[in-house]
């Protein structure tokens, strides 16, 4: 049996007094695509960001391809923080893709694209460039390389994100509603980025509304509700014989609305 | 009383010698409230509380008393605890010390105005901590923080006639010494006037000049 590449152990997280997450236990299989999906505030991206240890757990631990990230087991069974240098080197396998694409204002596309390359990894600057415009070219925008961020649409900006997560040839691509901050026409391009990306065999964590891209990109869907999961499985377990009740209510109000692919 | 256009000609290089003095305490003072400005910023921000407080309460000392007092403690107070300065170097320090409470106001509301996104972008790549305040904070801050710290600037440099009260030959001492010498306080006020103001212009066109070039690193808002 070959490692999760992400196993998710009794988390709880808690902001305060609030409980966000309480104690979810999840595998996500190497090479595969899997979609959390559910209500708004449910925890998932939340979960998400405790995976890209944006967020620390409250309990509980995370392994990344078996190593601990953040926090391993100590001796009496609480869990100790690793040195700063060890969790950088587990996080390095983690590419991070977000909502609002963060991309830095000040850099071009192939700037922002090739900064962790030469600050972090020592690359010279030319095989740096050299290397982000081999991701650029993956994500359609080689020609698009010297401009700034302010200069590109939501979806070019997205697009630069995933080829600046890339470049560091992460081994699992974390996705946090990578299209909800866009408009229908521009969300396309994305996903098709996404997409091309998955038939790469790219491990891929994907918090979406896009329902529809989870039902035919997605080979394991993981359902949140308040702070649970209360559902995880292939796809056809979840789009043809819904079980859970607050599963079949949440899909349905995606059908409503036209989703009418998923059958 | 007759405008002496005469009397300004023959006081020229002593001017031109005390304008020097106040460009130079100027610039070091500016450039000296900078750097310690962002050192008690970046000192707030990450050294936690131990450090935190200490400096909050010596910005918010610095900030809450007068120019005048606290130089006038540190070039006639100084003495007794020690601290024994010429006029110039006390002048500098005295400056420096203020216009870093400012300044590392200035900053830390820059550091604050940097998106969170961006640093968790740049965390999720592999920047340390250093790499990030240099590679991302400082500058994306900088277009931010750029007119209040050229506002800032000026008003350091209206300060400086403040050192005249430690005999710090600069342009206020030397000129208002000249008018009262020569009974020509309008001619030397007048030019007094005409120097800090060509200066202040001058250090706002530069910030004007600035903002542009930066303006194109500004924000995207989706």
């Amino acid at each position: 049996m070959t490692t999760p590449a992400i196993s998710v152990k009794g988390l709880i997280k808690r902001f305060g007094e609030v409980e966000v997450l309480h104690g979810i236990d999840l595998e996500i299989p190497q090479g595969q695509v899997s979609c959390m999906i559910g209500p708004s505030g449910s925890g998932k991206s939340t979960l998400l960001r405790c995976m890209a240890f944006l967020e620390e757990a409250t309990e509980g631990l995370i392994y990344i391809n078996g190593e601990p990230l953040g926090f391993a087991p100590g001796p009496q069974g609480k869990p100790v923080r690793l040195p700063a240098a060890r969790i950088r080197a587990v996080r390095s396998q983690i590419g991070m893709v977000f909502q609002q694409f963060n991309l830095w204002p000040h850099m071009t596309a192939l700037g922002n694209v090739s900064e962790a390359l030469k600050t972090v990894h020592g690359v010279r600057k030319s095989e740096a460039e050299e290397r982000a415009m081999l991701q650029l070219k993956k994500v359609g925008l080689a020609e698009r390389a010297g401009h700034y961020p302010s200069q590109l649409s939501g979806g070019q900006q997205q697009r630069v994100a995933i080829a600046r997560a890339l470049a560091l040839e992460p081994k699992i691509m974390l996705f946090d509603e990578p299209t909800s901050s866009l408009d229908p026409e521009l969300t396309g391009e994305v996903l098709n980025v996404m997409r091309s990306l998955a038939a790469d065999g790219m491990t891929m964590v994907v918090v979406s509304h896009e329902i529809g891209f989870a039902a035919s990109v997605g080979q394991q869907i993981a359902f949140l509700e308040q702070g649970r999961l209360v559902f995880a499985g292939p796809p056809r377990d979840v789009f043809n014989k819904p079980r859970h009740p607050r599963l079949d209510q949440f899909l349905d109000t995606y059908l409503d609305r036209g989703a009418a692919m998923l059958a | 009383m007759n405008f002496d256009t005469n009397l300004i000609v023959s006081i020229m290089p002593e001017l031109a010698r005390a304008f020097g003095v106040t460009l130079l305490t100027w610039g070091f003072g500016v450039i000296g409230a900078v750097i310690l400005g962002f050192m008690v910023a970046v000192g707030r921000r990450y050294g936690g509380a131990w450090l935190n407080y200490p400096l909050w309460l010596c910005v918010e000392v610095i900030r809450g008393t007068p120019f005048l007092i606290q130089l006038f403690l540190l070039y006639y107070g100084g003495p007794f605890v020690g601290i024994s300065l010429d006029p110039i170097p006390a002048g500098l320090l005295g400056l420096t010390v203020y216009g870093a409470a400012y300044f590392s106001e200035i900053f830390r509301a820059g550091f604050e105005a940097v998106p969170p996104g961006h640093v968790e972008a740049a965390e999720c790549v592999g920047l340390n901590r250093p790499q990030i305040i240099r590679r991302i904070m400082i500058p994306e801050m900088t277009m931010l923080v750029l007119p209040a710290s050229v506002n800032m600037a000026i008003i350091l440099l209206k300060e400086t006639a403040v050192l005249s009260i430690i005999t710090v030959p600069e342009l206020t001492l030397v000129i208002s010494a000249i008018g009262s010498q020569q009974y020509a306080f309008v001619e030397s006020l007048f030019l007094l006037a005409l120097f800090y103001w060509g200066l202040v212009e001058l250090s706002g066109r530069l910030g004007r000049f600035m903002e542009v070039r930066l303006s194109k690193y500004r924000f995207v808002t989706t």
